[in-house]
C-alpha cells in the first residue's frame, strides 16, 4: 500500500544535489534574449514624457518595447482585463512595469532599465484604507454585505456588548524563487512556454490573448516552482506575456526573471485588511450577534480579490456558530501592489478577525479563553455521516452563517486532545506564576482552533483532469493538471497511482506540468491539488487497470474483480504475474494502456450574490497552543513552544502533510509578527529585499514544535479519505499572535484589552503595553 | 596592462581565469559562465543564503554568498559547489541523505545553501545550527525537518574530498607566484591584490578613488543592486599583516582585515556581551566574508559594532601612505556619508580597552538573527563607591552616524548607582537624539526603546532575567 506512506519528496535528491531545475536553471538556446520592466517611480501620475532614447543606447540591449509599440496592448489579468502589460499614459502604483527592455543579458537588461526619462504629473494617489474609504474608491459598485438572521437587534437585545478593530497587515510571498519566464518561438509563430506559474492554463490563455493565437498555439510547462505560496496564481502572467511578446518581436527565445527587489516591487501581496466589530454577548461569553466590517486593500488592479474577499467573509465565523451575522466587505481600490492571493485566500484575514472577538469576548467576561471559545463552538457531529435514525441527525442542521450544514465538526474532541498534550491548563497556571516573579518579561499563552473551507468558490474551478500512460515496461508515467511548488503534490499523486496498480511508487514518474498533456486546468489553489488531481489520477488508473483486468480475468475464464493487483504482481485464479508481465501481455494482446481521467468535486453550490450555499466540500481542522514571552521594555517577542494537532483526514503521505503544519505555521507567525510592509508617504514600498522585509529565521521557529495529525478520515469520499492540508496550517499561528495578546495583558492589570495589531512587531508589542497600563 | 589572474579549486579541479572582470561575483560566474546552476539566486544581496558555496583556506573551510563574493577573491581557495558535494562516486554526503530522509527540503530552491551551510558546519564540527543557518532563508519548511537533518548528519564522518581539497591548495597551481594586479578583460577596472599593508598603502596613495573590498559584502551590493561601477579596485583579504587580534597590556588590537566572525570567537571570553552582538550581526556567510574595518569605514549609522566600541573607548587607526594616524572613533563619524578620512587613507586598526565588567550590548531589530538595527546601543558605565564613575552610552540608528549619549552621559556621571539616577537621565535623550521614522521603527519608538534600554542596563547588571533569548519554553 502506497498511500498513507511518509516517504520523501519525489525531487527531494534532486534538490539535495542541485539537479533539480527551476526556470532559471534550463540550458537555452544560443542567442537568448534577457528582460527586465523599466518601472514607475510614482503611485499615481499621468507620464507626460517618456524618453527611452537612453535605454536603447545602453550596452546590450537589443530592443526596447514601449506602450506606442503594442497595439492591442495585451493584458494580464486573471479576472478583469484590467491590467495591460504596459503602463500607458497614466501610471497606478509606485512598480508599475512602463517599458520592457530586452537585452543580451540579464544584467545589461537590468542595468539599461535603469535609464529612461520620464516627466510624471502627479495625480491624487489612494495609498491606504483610510485613504480609500474617504473616496469611495473600490472595485464593485458598494459593499457586498451577507446577512444571516439580525445582527443589530441581537447585538442590541443581549446582556453585554462590546466593539474593537484590528489592523491586520499584509505579507510578501517571499517565495525564495522569484518570477521567472522562457518563451520558445516556434515553426508557425506557435509559442512554448516555461513558466514558474501555479497555473499553466492561465499564462496559456494570457499568452495566447497577447499573441492573437488560439490556445492550441501555446503550450505551457512548469516542472516546479521555487515556492508559489498564492504568489504564482496570477503575478507569473506578465512576464510570461512579455517573453512571448518579445520572443515574437525577435524571433529569439527570451526569459525574464525579476530581480528580487523588482519582484516585490511589482507583484501583488496579502491583502491588508482592517476589520471592525461590534459583539453582543452574554456574561458566559456565548456570543449573540456579530457585525463585522471589512476593508480590504485590494490594490491597483481587480486580480483576485473579489474571491479572496468572499472568503475571508467565508471565515468570519471560523469554529464559531453564531446565530446572527452581518458582515460587511468593502474592496478597496488604492494605488499600491495590486494584493493577490496568497495562502488562505482571506480566510485568515476573516478568521482573525472573529478570534480577536472571542479573545476580547473572553477578556470581557474575566473567563478563561478556551472556556469562552467551547461555548461558542458548533456542535461535535464527527467524522462519520450521522446515522439517519439517531436524535442528532433529526436535530435542526447546524448552519453557517452562510446556510451551510456543518456535519463534519470535530473540534470539540481535538480540541480536548490537543488540551491534554499541550498541558494546556498547567501551563497557563506556570505562566501567571512565572509572570508575577518577573517584572520585566512576560509570557502568555492560547489556544486556537481552525475551521477552514476546502474547494474553491467558484464552483467550475472544482476539476481536474489527468494523463496516465503505462509503457511496454511496466513503468508508469503520469500527468495531471497540479502544479509542484514544493508542497509534495507529485509524491502523493505518485502514490495514488502506485496505488492503483498496486506497484512500488519507484515506478511511477511524474513529469512537468504540460497545458498539451492536461487541458484547462485550474490553478494549484486553494489547497485543493491533492483532492482534485489524485481523484483525477485515480480514475485514470482505474480505467487502465480495469482493462487489464478484464484482459487477464477473460484469460483466466474469472471475473475482472477477480483480479487482485497487490505487491507489484497481479493474481488471478491461482495464476501470479509480475506487473511488467501483465502489461507486456496486454501491449501485445493490443489493450489500451494509456487513459485519461476526471474528476469533478461533487455536491458543491454557491450562490455568490446572495452569499448562500454550499461553497465547500468539506472543512479541515487543527488547533494550536503557542506560548511566548515579551520584553516590557523594548516590545521583542519570542515564541516558546508551540503544539498542534491537525486534521488531514487519512493522510495521504503523513510527512509531507506534517511539513505542511510546520511550515505553515511558521509561515502564519511570520505574518503576524517579524514581517511588515512599509510603504512611504509617497506609496513607495520601502520592504522590497529581504534586507528590510523578514521572514521567519531558523531560531524564530518555535523552540518546543510539536505537531500530530489528527486520526480521523474525511466523511466525504475524497482521494482514500485524506484532506487538503496546504492552507489550513497557516491559522494555526494565530494562537501566536493572540499569545502575544495574553502576554501584553499582564503587564496591565487586566481592565483593558491590550487590542494588538498585527504584525506584532516589538514596536506594536510595546504600543499595546503603553495601552493596558495606560500611560 | 596585464590581466589580473585567479586561480583557485572548483570542486576539485583547477581553474585559472583571467577574462573576468575583477566585480563579476561568484554567482554569477557559476550560473552563467559554468552552467553551475545548483546555486541559487534568491536575493542577490545576501540575505537569503540560497547561493551558499564552501570556500577553503590554510584557515579552514567558510560557508560564504556567491552573490557577494567577487571572482578575485577567491584566488587561492577550493570552492565547493552542491554540485561538488556528493563523492566522486555518486555517493550522497551525509547531509544530503539526512536531508532527504529527514523530508528537509520541499520547493528544493533553498535546500542547495541550506545544505552547503550545514555541511561546512558539519566539518567545522559546530552545531549551533541555529546559528549557521540565520542567513539561510526557508519559506516551506518552518527549518524543524532541516534542523533534524542537520542534527541527524552532525557526526557523520566527513566527505574525503575535504582533505583532498585541502591538500590541493598547497600545490604549485595554487602558490604559484602571479602578479598582484591587473584588468579583468575589455573595458573593466583594473583589479589589485596586496598581501601586505605597505603595498597597500602605496596603491592606495597612488589610486585615491579606487574602491577597497575586504569582505564585499557591502561594496557587493553597489554591484549586484545599485548596479554600480566601483571603479579600480583591491581586494584586500590577503593582506595579512591587517588581520592581527593581539593584546598588549590592558588594550586589544584588531587589524581591520579580522572578520566579524573571527572577533566574535575572539570576544567570547573577554566582552561577552559584545560577542553576543556579533553573533547577531548579519548572517554567518556574511560575518566570515565582513570585517571590522569595512563596518566602521563604511559610515554606516546603522552598522553594529560602532556603538559598542565607542562605548569601549575605542580608538582608530588610519593610514594614508607612511603616514598613521590615530583618533578617538567617534570623531571619525562626522555626519551622515561622511568619515574623518582622507583620500587614500585606509582604517588600519581599533584598538579598544581590554577590561570593561560594565558592558553591555543591546541590539533591537525586528527578527532577532539576521537583521539590520532599529536601535543598537552600548552601554559602559563603571561604578566606583556606590557612583557612576564615568559613563560612555552610544547608540547606532538614532542619529545620521554612530553617536554617544552625551547629554545621557552627563546626566548619569558622578550620580548614584541606583535605578532613580537612570530614570532621570531619560529627559537627557531628548537633547542628544531627534531619530528618523522609517521602515525599522517609528521615531517615537526608537527613542522610547533607547530610553528603555538604560532602564534594561539596570536591571540586566543586577542580574535580573531582561533577555527573551534566555527563556527557556
Amino acid at each position: 500500500m502506497s498511500v498513507a506512506k511518509p516517504l520523501p519528496h519525489d525531487a527531494a535528491p534532486l534538490h539535495v544535489t542541485g539537479q533539480a531545475r527551476y526556470i532559471d536553471d534550463i540550458p537555452t538556446p544560443a542567442g537568448t534574449l534577457h528582460l527586465a520592466f523599466g518601472l514607475s517611480e510614482r503611485a499615481h501620475a499621468k507620464v507626460t514624457a517618456l524618453d527611452l532614447a537612453a535605454v536603447c543606447a545602453a550596452p546590450g540591449v537589443v530592443a526596447v518595447i514601449g506602450p506606442e509599440d503594442l497595439d492591442p496592448m495585451p493584458d494580464c489579468s486573471p479576472s478583469a482585463h484590467d491590467e495591460p502589460l504596459l503602463a500607458g499614459a497614466e501610471v497606478y502604483y509606485a512598480g508599475q512595469p512602463m517599458f520592457l527592455v530586452v537585452a543580451k543579458s540579464h544584467l545589461a537588461a537590468r542595468k539599461a532599465a535603469r535609464m529612461a526619462r520620464v516627466s510624471y504629473a502627479d495625480l491624487p494617489a489612494i495609498l491606504t484604507i483610510d485613504d480609500a474609504m474617504a473616496a469611495g474608491s473600490r472595485f464593485e459598485g458598494g459593499p457586498v454585505i451577507w446577512r444571516n438572521g439580525d445582527a443589530e437587534a441581537a447585538i442590541a437585545a443581549a446582556p453585554h456588548r462590546l466593539e474593537g478593530v484590528i489592523e491586520i497587515g499584509g505579507q510578501e510571498h517571499f517565495y525564495l524563487e522569484g518570477q521567472a519566464a522562457l518563451a520558445l518561438p516556434q515553426e508557425g509563430g506557435d509559442m512554448v512556454v516555461h513558466s514558474s506559474t501555479q497555473h499553466p492554463t492561465e499564462v496559456q490563455h494570457k499568452v495566447a490573448e497577447a499573441l492573437g493565437l488560439p490556445m492550441n498555439a501555446v503550450r505551457v510547462e512548469v516542472r516546479r516552482m521555487g515556492g508559489g505560496f498564492g504568489g504564482k496564481e496570477s503575478q507569473g502572467n506578465a512576464l510570461a506575456v512579455a517573453c512571448a511578446v518579445a520572443a515574437r518581436a525577435t524571433g529569439r527565445p527570451c526569459k525574464m526573471r525579476y530581480d528580487r527587489d523588482d519582484d516585490m516591487m511589482i507583484t501583488g501581496k496579502r491583502h491588508a485588511f482592517r476589520i471592525s466589530y461590534r459583539v453582543g454577548h452574554d456574561a458566559e461569553g456565548r456570543i449573540l450577534g456579530v457585525d463585522f466590517v471589512q476593508m480590504a486593500q485590494c490594490g491597483w488592479s481587480q486580480d483576485l480579490s473579489l474571491p479572496v474577499c468572499d472568503r475571508a467573509m467565508l471565515h468570519a465565523d471560523n469554529a464559531y456558530l453564531i446565530p446572527d451575522m452581518r458582515i460587511e466587505s468593502h474592496r478597496l481600490r488604492t494605488n499600491t501592489q495590486s494584493a493577490t492571493a496568497f495562502r488562505g485566500f482571506g480566510g485568515p484575514q476573516g478568521m482573525l478577525g472573529i478570534e480577536r472577538v472571542l479573545d476580547h469576548v473572553a477578556h470581557a467576561v474575566g473567563r478563561e479563553p478556551l472556556e469562552v471559545r467551547r461555548v461558542n463552538f458548533y456542535a461535535e457531529t464527527g467524522g462519520q455521516p450521522p446515522d439517519p435514525r439517531s436524535i442528532s441527525a433529526k436535530m435542526k442542521e447546524q448552519m453557517t452563517p452562510y446556510r451551510m450544514p456543518v456535519e463534519d465538526f470535530i473540534l470539540h474532541r481535538l480540541t480536548a486532545r490537543l488540551e491534554e498534550s499541550a498541558e494546556y491548563r498547567t501551563r497557563r497556571a506556570k505562566v501567571a506564576e512565572w509572570n508575577a516573579g518577573n517584572p520585566i518579561l512576560k509570557r502568555g499563552i492560547a489556544l486556537t482552533p481552525v475551521k477552514f473551507g476546502i474547494s474553491f468558490t467558484l464552483t467550475w474551478l472544482n476539476q481536474a483532469g489527468a494523463l496516465v500512460h503505462v509503457y511496454q515496461d511496466g513503468s508508469v508515467h503520469l500527468n495531471h493538471g497540479g502544479t509542484e511548488m514544493g508542497q509534495g503534490l507529485f509524491q502523493k499523486v505518485a502514490q495514488v497511482a502506485a496505488k492503483g496498480f498496486g506497484i512500488d511508487v519507484a515506478r511511477v514518474k511524474i513529469t512537468a506540468t504540460d497545458t498539451g498533456k492536461v487541458p484547462n486546468t485550474s490553478a494549484t489553489a486553494a489547497s485543493s491539488g491533492s483532492d482534485l488531481n489524485g481523484m483525477a489520477v485515480k480514475a485514470a488508473c482505474d480505467t487502465i487497470r480495469g482493462r487489464l483486468a478484464e484482459f487477464l480475468a477473460e484469460r483466466h475464464q474469472m471475473r475482472p474483480e477477480d483480479v487482485v493487483f497487490a505487491a507489484g504482481r497481479a493474481a488471478v485464479g491461482g495464476a501470479d504475474y509480475a506487473f511488467e508481465e501483465v502489461i507486456a501481455m496486454a501491449y501485445q494482446a493490443r489493450v489500451s494502456l494509456s487513459a485519461t481521467g476526471f474528476y469533478a468535486t461533487p455536491k458543491v453550490t454557491w450562490d455568490r450574490a446572495r452569499g448562500q450555499g454550499r461553497p465547500f466540500y468539506y472543512f479541515a481542522y487543527g488547533a494550536a497552543v503557542t506560548e511566548v514571552v515579551i520584553d516590557t521594555l523594548t516590545g521583542e517577542n519570542r515564541i516558546l513552544r508551540c503544539d498542534i494537532v491537525h486534521d488531514a483526514g487519512t493522510s495521504l503521505n503523513p510527512a509531507i502533510d506534517i511539513g505542511q503544519i510546520e511550515g505553515g505555521y511558521v509561515q502564519g507567525a511570520g505574518w503576524l509578527t517579524t514581517e511588515e510592509l512599509v510603504w512611504d508617504g509617497a506609496g513607495r514600498l520601502r520592504t522590497h529585499a529581504p534586507s528590510t522585509y523578514k521572514i521567519p529565521a531558523c531560531s524564530d521557529r518555535p523552540r518546543v514544535f510539536n505537531v500530530a495529525l489528527w486520526d480521523g478520515e474525511n466523511r466525504e469520499e475524497t482521494i482514500y479519505r485524506s484532506k487538503a492540508v496546504g492552507e489550513p496550517p497557516f491559522m494555526l499561528a494565530i494562537s501566536a499572535f493572540l499569545a502575544l495578546s495574553d502576554a501584553v495583558a499582564a503587564c496591565g492589570d487586566g481592565s483593558i484589552y491590550p487590542a494588538l495589531d498585527a504584525p506584532a512587531t516589538p514596536e506594536r508589542v510595546l504600543a499595546a503595553i503603553a495601552r493596558v497600563r495606560d500611560v | 596592462m596585464h590581466m589580473l589572474e585567479t586561480r583557485f579549486l572548483l570542486n576539485g579541479a583547477p581553474v585559472s581565469l583571467t577574462d573576468v572582470p575583477p566585480t563579476r561575483t561568484l554567482l554569477d560566474w557559476l550560473r552563467e559562465d559554468r552552467a553551475l546552476t545548483g546555486t541559487k539566486e534568491g536575493c542577490n544581496e545576501g540575505d537569503c543564503g540560497a547561493c551558499t558555496v564552501m570556500v577553503s583556506d590554510a584557515a579552514g573551510s567558510r560557508a560564504l554568498n556567491a552573490c557577494l563574493l567577487f571572482v578575485p577573491q577567491l584566488h587561492g581557495k577550493a570552492v565547493r559547489t552542491v554540485e561538488g558535494l556528493a563523492a566522486a562516486d555518486g555517493t550522497l554526503h551525509p547531509l544530503q541523505e539526512a536531508m532527504i530522509a529527514h523530508h528537509g527540503s520541499q520547493c528544493g530552491f533553498c535546500t542547495p545553501g541550506v545544505t552547503m551551510a550545514l555541511a561546512c558546519a558539519q566539518a567545522q564540527g559546530r552545531r549551533d545550527h541555529d546559528d549557521v543557518l540565520a542567513g539561510n532563508l526557508c519559506r516551506c519548511t518552518g527549518y524543524a525537518p532541516i534542523i533534524r537533518a542537520a542534527e541527524a548528519a552532525a557526526s557523520a564522518p566527513r566527505p574525503a574530498w575535504i582533505t583532498a581539497d585541502r591538500k590541493a591548495l598547497s600545490s604549485p597551481f595554487i602558490l604559484g607566484e602571479i602578479l598582484p594586479g591587473g584588468t579583468g578583460g575589455a573595458g573593466s577596472p583594473p583589479g589589485f591584490r596586496p598581501t601586505n599593508s605597505d603595498a597597500l598603502a602605496d596603491w592606495y596613495a597612488a589610486h585615491p578613488d579606487a574602491t577597497l573590498i575586504a569582505g564585499a559584502t557591502d561594496v557587493g551590493l553597489w554591484v549586484t543592486k545599485q548596479l554600480r561601477d566601483p571603479g579600480p579596485v583591491a581586494f584586500l583579504a590577503g593582506v595579512e599583516d591587517l588581520r592581527h587580534i593581539e593584546t598588549r597590556g590592558k588594550v586589544i588590537g584588531v587589524g581591520a582585515c579580522v572578520t566579524i566572525e573571527t572577533l566574535r570567537r575572539a570576544m567570547e571570553d573577554v566582552h561577552p556581551s559584545l560577542a553576543e552582538l556579533l553573533r547577531r550581526f548579519a548572517s554567518l556567510q556574511v560575518r566570515e566574508a565582513a570585517t571590522i574595518g569595512g563596518n566602521i569605514a563604511n559610515g554606516s549609522p546603522i552598522g553594529d559594532t560602532p556603538p559598542a566600541l565607542i562605548a569601549l573607548g575605542a580608538t582608530l587607526h588610519l593610514r594614508r601612505g607612511d603616514d598613521m594616524r590615530s583618533l578617538p572613533l567617534e570623531d571619525f563619524f562626522l555626519d551622515y556619508g561622511r568619515q574623518d578620512r582622507r583620500p587614500g587613507e585606509f582604517v588600519a586598526a581599533v584598538t579598544f580597552p581590554a577590561e570593561a565588567p560594565g558592558l553591555r550590548c543591546y541590539k533591537l531589530s525586528k527578527r532577532f538573527d539576521q537583521d539590520i538595527s532599529a536601535v543598537c546601543g552600548g552601554f559602559n558605565l563603571t561604578v566606583a563607591d556606590g557612583r557612576i564613575a564615568e559613563a560612555r552610552i552610544a547608540f547606532g540608528g538614532m542619529a545620521g552616524v554612530p553617536k554617544r549619549a552625551a547629554a545621557v552621559e552627563a546626566a548619569l556621571t558622578g550620580q548614584p548607582w541606583a535605578e532613580a539616577t537612570l530614570h532621570a537621565a531619560l529627559p537627557a535623550f531628548d537633547e542628544d537624539f531627534t531619530p528618523l521614522s522609517d521602515m525599522r521603527a517609528s521615531a517615537g519608538y526608537r527613542l522610547r526603546a533607547a530610553q528603555n534600554m538604560l532602564i534594561r542596563y539596570w536591571h540586566d547588571r543586577a542580574g535580573a532575567s531582561v533577555d527573551v533569548l534566555q527563556v527557556q519554553p
